[in-house]
């Protein structure tokens, strides 16, 4: 039984990493094929390094995650701190409503939809360069925030309500009790959000394709333009090397957490003896 | 006593103040572009009303039906697959566990349209299979350009979404339930189906909707591994839009999407009790 | 989770490591053409191109990079972009929602831009270069003035096919009719390229105006659907380049690339006729920086500039300063400049109305559908 579980655990990770493998292997290919292997060489990883615009996308790409899931984190924040206090359940709950609709939205809908609205203000305005920079910033706010929220809002139910009045009684304004009380108990929630967004917004294709303006492209629309024609292994070169730089941060932290579970796992089960 | 009712309605205030720039942006980004859809959906190029599009709908019979019956398929065997599969991992040691959500999570970071494509180099006429094919004497398959493929895409690309979801909410399962069941008299098999099964539902109508609904809204995989023959609603919206300039149609198929996924939504929501936390 | 914030600021700061290691390598030699031929008064400004993809050489395999070189000279900044189609590029600019400054379209949707208002005037006494523009493909139909337009490239459409999966010396579109070559054949992704290649093995008029005609033709192209292999545009070159099919229909200048890397491919241009088109440099009325556009449009004149590109994209050029150059090395090639041009008939498209064209594209809407 247990070697039938291995097995089938090690085919399912085999299928995963198959065109991972394929992708890694023709980086190194010393032709411009994808699919033909002649011979090992640098040549795109030194391509890759040369090519300013792809470097411009990557730089574009990371720029916007940036940007936009801090943004959604700022104010997906005090979004959610404002529906926790919030009486009304009423409110609350269309506010928890509206907020699910771009993750329960297909991405495209969500992407045609944005565009509508730029494209329908836009000639309400009279502007011909309505689609740039600025309306992809947007789009991704937008669908970063309910991911934030919806991070924060459990941990928020989850502290002692309490303890926030105490601050305000022991002589803490306000903001005071939310920096010194509320936040450190919610922050891994924020953080959680935070990831997910920065991940989301790096990852966009759908969304970015239909709102996109001519001065900003990200490496996902560059991809896609590539596919249109022929992928040069550059792009598996790159995608190589975000590849293992994320394998190695992952391998770092994973080992990292294993030395303090260890620790505190030796706790847990003693307990669990007792 | 005094003092709450003083700070009631202070507090009512301010959860105002706090929640009005979302409020806003919300109207603005997430509501108003549904009235626009809405609005084109059911106007012409001169912006006058009609119901036209709404009626071309029924031309579109054959994609929406290969939509649905792809995106359905996809979801079981995504389903299929990794129900096991999270289930064998909570088995191993929490060291194991770790590095295999590590490994599960991974490809999530590469673009999905560079693993499709390279899986378009994989499925070739002359691709890595059939050569490998050939090389053992066989005739190489036709692979790419088959709803099997397309369908071979979905499962591939969206297969970390369904495992995830279900991997968390097994994990959380009390061992203790487990050995009350088996202390109970029933096996293995049991203890899967009235026990594990019941209890990570939430984790599998979850997986089921983020797996279902890029599913059925995707044209890239389509358009790669179906070598444009095969076309989705993504696909037919994503023309409308980019290549025809009919915002209307393309409107019309979006609210289309919209509805097919609050239906699925609906019904799915009737076999799980609400839950407003994210499964991830 | 916060161990999670720390991977997010590492990777930022590791891609940003590699990109700033890799922006030192850039390369200052000095430019193809001499600085000072191009004024920098508009330097820092930022002009928005949106051209064909595969349709400039970009610095690929040691080929000149155009636009970082007129970056180079002028300190105008290029925002480069592509597109697949011309339908594309008019969805694109018919959205009013980006604005380009210079556009490179067909022939017969030069036609259309122009009926809608779309361009605007080309300031010629900005071209210094434009006496290299060989005068027959000067005042065509689709811009009978001469006001509009500057050509950029010129081809025509014929048949590419592996020698190896296709036996004899095939000379007619019915090739992608024959049943021998089923699921080995491919054909265009797009309604105006697609339907001719039926129109012209019918004899049909491509530019008809009659429904019926179009309907013919539509028959005719899902007969043959069920051997298709695929409706591809540029993906064509990943597959016939590496064996993937047998046939395929594209743009002349396409194949010789092809053929590069994968000499077992040949060509022919069919005996009922074919497609010829011209594709020319336009000004969308949009533009929001006319004067760096004509600046780009002399740029892309250059003899130098308009030699690497002909070299790299392998069309005919219209430029007499690369066709009579010595070192184009495609000087004379049969393909690109056939000798006697009749040698098969050619026929532009040309812009239909409306009501013909959004009858033709819901055609081909179902075909395209029917092959499912």
């Amino acid at each position: 039984m247990k070697t039938a579980q291995r097995v089938y655990t090690a085919l399912i990770f085999i299928l995963i990493y198959a065109p991972l493998a394929v992708m890694i292997l023709f980086s190194f290919n010393s032709t411009s094929s994808t699919s033909v292997f002649a011979g090992l060489s640098f040549k795109w990883y030194r391509e890759l390094f040369s090519n300013s615009d792809t470097l411009e996308a990557l730089k574009n790409t990371l720029l916007l995650a940036f940007v936009s899931s801090i943004a959604a984190t700022l104010l997906g924040t005090v979004t959610a701190v404002g529906i926790y206090r919030m009486r009304s359940r009423v409110t609350r709950e269309i506010i928890k409503s509206v907020t699910n609709i771009p993750m329960m939205n297909p991405d495209i809908v969500t992407g045609v939809s944005l565009m509508l609205l730029f494209v329908f203000v836009g000639r309400l305005l009279g502007r011909t360069n309505t689609l740039s920079f600025w309306t992809l910033l947007i789009s991704h706010i937008t669908f970063n925030l309910p991911y934030v929220i919806l991070n924060v809002l459990p941990k928020l139910r989850q502290t002692d309500r309490h303890l926030h009045e105490a601050a305000l009684d022991l002589g803490c304004s306000p903001v005071e009790a939310f920096m010194k009380v509320t936040l450190p108990a919610i922050r891994s929630g924020i953080v959680s959000g935070l990831l997910m967004a920065f991940t989301l917004s790096l990852d966009d294709f759908i969304i970015s394709y239909y709102t996109v303006g001519a001065d900003f492209q990200t490496l996902p629309l560059k991809i896609y333009a590539m596919t249109k024609k022929t992928v040069k292994p550059d792009m598996y070169a790159l995608s190589s090397v975000i590849f293992f730089t994320i394998l190695i941060l992952l391998m770092l932290i994973n080992m990292a957490g294993m030395r303090s579970d260890n620790n505190s796992n030796g706790s847990k089960k003693s307990k669990k003896k007792v | 006593m005094n003092k709450r009712t003083h700070s009631a309605p202070r507090r009512r205030g301010l959860s105002f103040l706090l929640d009005a720039p979302y409020v806003l942006w919300s109207a603005l980004f997430i509501v108003i572009p549904l009235v626009i859809v809405v609005f084109y959906s059911f106007t012409d190029a001169e912006d006058n009303f009609t119901f036209e599009n709404i009626s071309a709908i029924s031309n579109y019979g054959t994609t929406i039906r290969i939509s649905i019956e792809y995106s359905v398929i996809a979801t079981l065997i995504t389903l299929v697959i990794s129900y096991p599969f999270a289930y064998f991992m909570t088995k191993t040691s929490a060291n194991a566990q770790r590095t295999q959500m590590l490994l599960v999570m991974l490809p999530m970071w590469m673009n999905l349209l560079i693993r499709t494509y390279a899986w378009m180099n994989i499925l070739e006429k002359n691709g890595i299979i059939n050569r490998f094919i050939m090389l053992l004497g066989g005739d190489p398959l036709k692979l790419l350009g088959t709803p099997a493929a397309v369908i071979f895409g979905m499962v591939y690309n969206y297969l970390p979404y369904m495992i995830l979801p279900i991997y968390t909410v097994m994990s959380k399962l009390d061992p203790s339930l487990l050995d009350a069941a088996s202390d109970l008299g029933s096996n293995a098999f049991q203890r899967i189906l009235r026990v594990i099964f019941p209890l990570s539902v939430p984790g599998v109508v979850s997986g089921v909707a983020m797996v279902f609904v890029p599913s059925i809204s995707t044209f890239y995989i389509s358009q790669k591994l179906g070598s444009g023959k095969i076309l989705l609603i993504g696909d037919t919206v994503e023309r409308f839009i980019k290549t025809s300039y009919n915002y209307n149609m393309g409107a019309a198929l979006s609210l289309l999407l919209m509805v097919i996924i609050l239906v699925c939504m609906f019904v799915m929501n009737r076999f799980s009790s609400d839950d407003e936390e994210i499964v991830v | 989770m916060r161990r999670w914030v720390s991977v997010i600021l590492v990777t930022a700061l590791a891609l940003c490591c590699v990109m700033g290691l890799a922006s030192c390598g850039g390369s200052d030699e000095p430019g193809i053409v001499p600085e000072g031929t191009y004024s920098r008064d508009l330097a820092g400004t930022t002009i928005n191109v949106y051209n064909w993809g595969e349709y400039i050489s970009d610095g690929s395999d040691d080929s000149l990079d155009v636009n970082e070189e007129f970056e180079k000279l002028t300190g105008i900044r290029v925002n480069y972009s592509m597109y697949e189609s011309n339908e594309v590029m008019y969805s694109k600019l018919k959205s009013e929602a980006v604005a380009y400054d210079v556009i490179i379209p067909s022939d017969y949707m030069i036609a259309r831009l122009l009926n809608e208002d779309m361009l605007r005037k080309i300031d010629f006494s900005k071209l210094s270069n434009y006496h290299y523009i060989d005068p027959k493909y000067r005042d065509l139909y689709f811009d009978p003035t001469n006001e509009y337009s500057v050509p950029y490239n010129v081809g025509m459409v014929g048949i590419i096919y592996n020698t190896t999966m296709v036996e004899g010396t095939p000379d007619s579109w019915s090739l992608m009719w024959d049943e021998k070559y089923s699921d080995n054949i491919l054909t265009f992704n797009n309604s105006r390229d697609g339907f001719a290649t039926a129109q012209f093995l019918l004899g049909l008029d491509v530019n008809s105006t009659d429904k019926a005609t179009w309907e013919q033709a539509a028959e005719k192209l899902k007969e043959q659907s069920p051997i298709l292999q695929g409706r591809v545009m540029d993906e064509i070159f990943n597959k016939m380049e590496n064996n993937n099919a047998a046939i395929a229909p594209y743009y002349a200048g396409d194949f010789l690339t092809m053929q590069e890397i994968n000499p077992d491919l040949a060509f022919y241009y069919p005996k009922e006729g074919t497609n010829i088109f011209v594709d020319s440099i336009c000004v969308p009325a949009s533009s929001q920086n006319y004067e760096a556009a004509m600046m780009y449009i002399n740029f892309l004149l250059e003899p130098e500039i308009a030699l690497a590109n002909a070299e790299y994209i392998r069309y005919a050029s219209p430029n007499t300063a690369v066709v009579n150059s010595d070192d184009y090395s495609l000087k004379g090639n049969e393909i690109l400049y056939p000798a006697a041009e009749a040698t098969v008939p050619v026929e532009y498209y040309h812009d239909l109305d409306p009501e013909i064209r959004s009858y033709y594209e819901t055609l081909w809407e179902d075909i395209v559908r029917s092959t499912t």
